[in-house]
C-alpha cells in the first residue's frame, strides 16, 4: 500500500491552533520561553479542547507537571515532547495495516452512527485499492435512508466500481449476500459493504448487523474480515460510547475516524483505543476520495502537539 | 464514561452530604468534580469554568454554607442554572408569512433529513412549506430532498444541471411562490465552517433569498468544537437557531450547552430519530437533565 502521510499531516495542521498556540505560550517553539503555572493552566484547556477527555487530560498533564517539578526551568518544547510521548506511548500498536489477500474478496463491512461518513469511505476503499491494482466491490446495503442507493451509486459510476445493490426498503443482509456471492463470481479481490447508519442504542438495528454477519458467513465462516468503525472526529466522548457498544454486538475489528479535516482534533479516537485497543486504520481527512490516509501514530501526535521531526 | 460521570456527581454530592459542616474549601473540591463532569458530557472547556463560577457565586448568595442539605441545594442552583442558560430565547420561529427558512451546518449533521422534519412540523402549523435543493456538491443530495418531499406530499425544486447556488435559491424561491407556497426551506451542502469560499457561498445564498431564519444544524454529540462551529458560522452568516439533531442517542448533549453560551444563538429544535415525524420543539429542562446525568440528579433536585 502506498503511503500518503504527508498530506495526512497537512489536513492535522490546519486543525491544530490549539496547541500550536499553547506550546506557543509556554513558549517551547516559538519563543524558547520556560513554563510556568500559568502556562500549565493552558495546557490543560488546550488539551481538553482535543477532546482526549479526562484520563488522557490528566494523563499527559500529570507527566508534564511532574517533569515541571523536578526541573522549573523545562522549557515548552520540552514540555511538547513529553506530551507527545505519553501520547505515543498510550497510542502504541494502533496503527491498522491492510494489505488484502487471505481472502477472496476480502470483506469489509463498515459501520457506524447515522452521518458519520460510512458512505464516502466507502468510496475512499474503493479508490485505494484500486489505486493499488485490486478489483473491489461495492454492496449496497443501506435499504433504508432516502437515496442511499442513488449516492452510493453516483461514487461507484464516478469511481467506475461494480455495485450490487437492491431497491429501497429491501433486506439489507439479503444485498450483503448477494454483493458476496457477485464478488465471488466477478472475481472481485475486495468487497466493501456500506451499511445503513444506526444509532448504537437501538437494539433493534444493532440486530439487522448481526443478520448481516450470519448471511456473509453462509458464504465464508470467517466473513466480514474486517469490520470497521467509522467515527465522525468533531464527535465527543459519544464516540467512545459508539465504540464500546458496537464492538460488543458486532464485534469490531477496528476504526476509522472522518472528516478530521476540520478544526476538530479527534481526541476521542485516543480514548477509544485506550479502552477497547481497536487499531485505526485510516482517517477521512475531505469529501473527495483521495481525501483519505492511512492512520500515523507519529503524524498524528507530532502534529497535535506541533512538533516537528 | 457514562457511568463514571454520574459517580462523579455522585461522589462530590456524598462528599458534601458526608460533611457534618460545608467548608468555603470542600465546595470548591466538590464543584471542581462537577466541572469534571461537565467536560465528559463535552461542555466546552471554558463554558464548563465559567459556569462554575457563576454557580459558586449563586451557592454563595443562597446559604447553602448553612443549608442542612447542602449537596442537594447545590444541585438544584446546578440544575435550574443550566435550565436558565439553555432557555434564554424563544424557540419559536418567526411568526410570519411568508416565511423563508435557511439551514445550514457540518457534513453529515442531519440538515436534509430537518428539511423534512421543519416542512411538515410548518404544514401542521397552517404553512403551506415548499423545500429547495441547494446541495450542489453530495453525491445525490438533490436525491434524497426529492425522495422526503415526494414520501411526504412536499413541495420540491432543484435543478440538476447548474452548480450555481444562488441563481437556485432564487428560482426557487420564485417557483415555490408560484406553487402557492408560504413556507420556504432552503436545504444547503454540508460545509466545514473554516472552509471560506463554501462559507462564502452560504453568505451569498442568505443575501440573495433573504430568509427570516438562519438555522444552524448540529450533531448533538460534538465534542469541544462545537463552540467554533457555532460561532464561526455565527459570525460569517447570522444565525437565529439551533436545531440539535440526533438526541435519540445516548449522548449528553454538552456541546448544545456550549454553543449556546458562546454564539447566544437560542435552542429552537431537536431532532429524535430519523423519521420526519421525529421532531421536537426544544425544552431546556430535559436537556440540563441529560447534561448532568439524569434520573439521579433530578430526583435529588426534587428532594431539595
Ligand atoms: N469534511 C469531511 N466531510 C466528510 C468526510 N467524510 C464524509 N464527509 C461528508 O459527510 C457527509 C456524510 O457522509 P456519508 O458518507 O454520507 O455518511 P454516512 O455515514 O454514509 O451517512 P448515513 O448513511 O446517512 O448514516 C457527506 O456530506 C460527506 O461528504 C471527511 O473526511 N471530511
Ligand atoms: N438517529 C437520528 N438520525 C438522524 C437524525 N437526523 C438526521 N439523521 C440521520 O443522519 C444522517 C445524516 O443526515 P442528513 O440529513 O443526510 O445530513 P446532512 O446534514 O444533510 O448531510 P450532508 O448534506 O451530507 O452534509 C442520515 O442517516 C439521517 O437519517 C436524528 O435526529 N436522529
Ligand atoms: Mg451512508
Ligand atoms: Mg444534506
Amino acid at each position: 500500500m502506498k503511503s500518503f502521510f504527508s498530506k495526512f499531516k497537512e489536513g492535522l495542521k490546519k486543525s491544530t491552533p490549539t496547541f500550536y498556540k499553547a506550546f506557543g505560550k509556554v513558549g517551547g517553539l516559538f519563543s524558547g520561553k520556560t513554563i510556568d503555572a500559568d502556562t500549565l493552566d493552558e495546557l490543560e484547556e488546550a488539551l481538553y479542547m482535543a477532546d482526549f477527555g479526562v484520563e488522557t487530560t490528566e494523563e499527559i498533564l500529570g507527566a508534564i507537571r511532574e517533569a515541571y517539578r523536578e526541573n522549573k526551568e523545562l522549557r515548552g518544547q520540552e514540555a511538547a515532547q513529553i506530551g507527545t510521548h505519553v501520547l505515543e506511548s498510550v497510542l502504541e500498536g494502533s496503527e491498522g495495516r491492510i494489505e488484502p489477500g487471505a481472502h477472496k474478496p476480502e470483506v469489509i463491512a463498515l459501520i457506524g452512527v447515522n452521518g458519520s461518513g460510512k458512505t464516502t469511505t466507502t468510496a475512499k476503499l474503493a479508490h485505494l485499492f484500486k489505486e493499488d491494482g485490486l478489483k473491489p466491490l461495492v454492496g449496497a446495503c443501506d435499504t433504508f435512508r432516502a437515496a442511499a442507493n442513488e449516492q452510493v451509486r453516483t461514487w461507484c459510476e464516478r469511481l467506475d466500481v461494480e455495485l450490487v445493490a437492491s431497491q429501497h426498503g429491501a433486506d439489507s443482509a439479503a444485498v450483503a449476500y448477494d454483493a458476496y456471492a457477485a464478488a465471488k463470481s466477478r472475481g472481485a479481490d475486495v468487497l466493501i459493504l456500506d451499511t445503513a447508519g444506526r444509532l448504537h442504542n437501538k437494539a433493534n438495528l444493532m440486530k439487522e448487523l448481526q443478520k448481516i454477519r450470519r448471511v456473509l458467513q453462509k458464504h465464508d465462516e470467517a466473513a466480514p474480515h474486517h469490520s470497521w468503525l467509522v467515527i465522525d472526529g468533531s464527535i465527543g466522548s459519544n464516540s467512545i460510547e459508539q465504540a464500546r457498544v458496537f464492538h460488543e454486538a458486532f464485534g469490531l475489528t477496528g476504526i476509522i475516524v472522518t472528516k478530521l479535516d476540520g478544526t476538530s482534533r479527534g481526541g476521542a479516537l485516543v480514548g477509544i483505543y485506550r479502552e477497547l485497543k481497536l487499531p485505526i486504520y485510516f482517517v477521512g481527512l475531505g469529501e473527495q476520495p483521495e481525501d483519505f490516509q492511512p492512520f500515523s501514530i507519529h503524524h498524528y501526535t507530532h502534529a497535535l502537539f506541533g512538533v516537528e521531526d | 464514561m457514562l457511568e463514571s460521570l454520574t459517580d462523579r456527581l455522585g461522589n462530590a454530592l456524598r462528599s458534601l452530604r458526608g460533611q457534618a459542616k460545608l467548608t468555603e474549601e470542600n465546595m470548591t473540591e466538590s464543584l471542581q468534580e462537577v466541572r469534571k463532569a461537565l467536560l465528559a458530557a463535552d461542555v466546552h472547556f471554558r463554558v464548563a469554568r465559567e459556569f462554575i463560577d457563576r454557580v459558586a457565586k449563586q451557592c454563595e448568595g443562597q446559604a447553602v454554607l448553612k443549608s442542612v442539605t447542602p449537596g442537594q441545594m447545590i444541585v438544584k442552583i446546578i440544575h435550574d442554572e443550566l435550565v436558565s442558560l439553555l432557555g434564554e430565547g424563544s424557540t419559536a420561529l418567526e411568526d410570519k408569512k411568508p416565511l423563508r427558512v435557511l439551514l445550514l451546518g457540518l457534513q453529515g449533521s442531519g440538515k436534509t433529513t430537518f428539511a423534512g422534519k421543519l416542512a411538515l412540523h410548518l404544514r401542521k402549523n397552517g404553512y403551506t412549506p415548499a423545500v429547495i435543493a441547494c446541495d450542489v456538491y453530495r453525491p445525490a443530495a438533490i436525491d434524497q430532498l426529492e425522495t422526503l418531499a415526494r414520501d411526504n406530499d412536499i413541495l420540491f425544486y432543484g435543478e440538476r444541471d447548474s452548480k450555481n447556488v444562488r441563481k437556485i435559491g432564487r428560482n426557487g424561491w420564485e417557483w415555490a411562490k408560484e406553487q402557492g407556497a408560504d413556507a420556504i426551506i432552503f436545504d444547503t451542502a454540508g460545509r466545514l465552517q473554516i472552509d471560506e469560499p463554501l462559507v462564502k457561498e452560504v453568505v451569498d445564498l442568505k443575501k440573495e433569498v433573504q430568509p427570516d431564519e438562519s438555522i444552524l444544524v448540529a450533531d448533538a454529540a460534538l465534542g469541544q468544537e462545537a463552540v467554533n462551529v457555532a460561532k464561526t458560522f455565527h459570525e460569517a452568516v447570522g444565525l437565529t437557531g439551533i436545531a440539535l439533531s440526533k438526541l435519540d442517542g445516548d449522548t449528553r448533549g454538552g456541546a448544545a450547552l456550549s454553543m449556546k453560551a458562546i454564539a447566544q444563538v437560542p435552542i429552537k429544535f431537536l431532532g429524535t430519530g430519523e423519521k420526519v415525524t421525529d421532531l421536537e420543539v426544544f425544552h431546556p429542562d430535559r436537556l440540563a437533565g441529560r447534561i448532568l446525568g439524569m434520573g439521579d440528579v433530578v430526583s435529588l433536585v426534587e428532594k431539595a
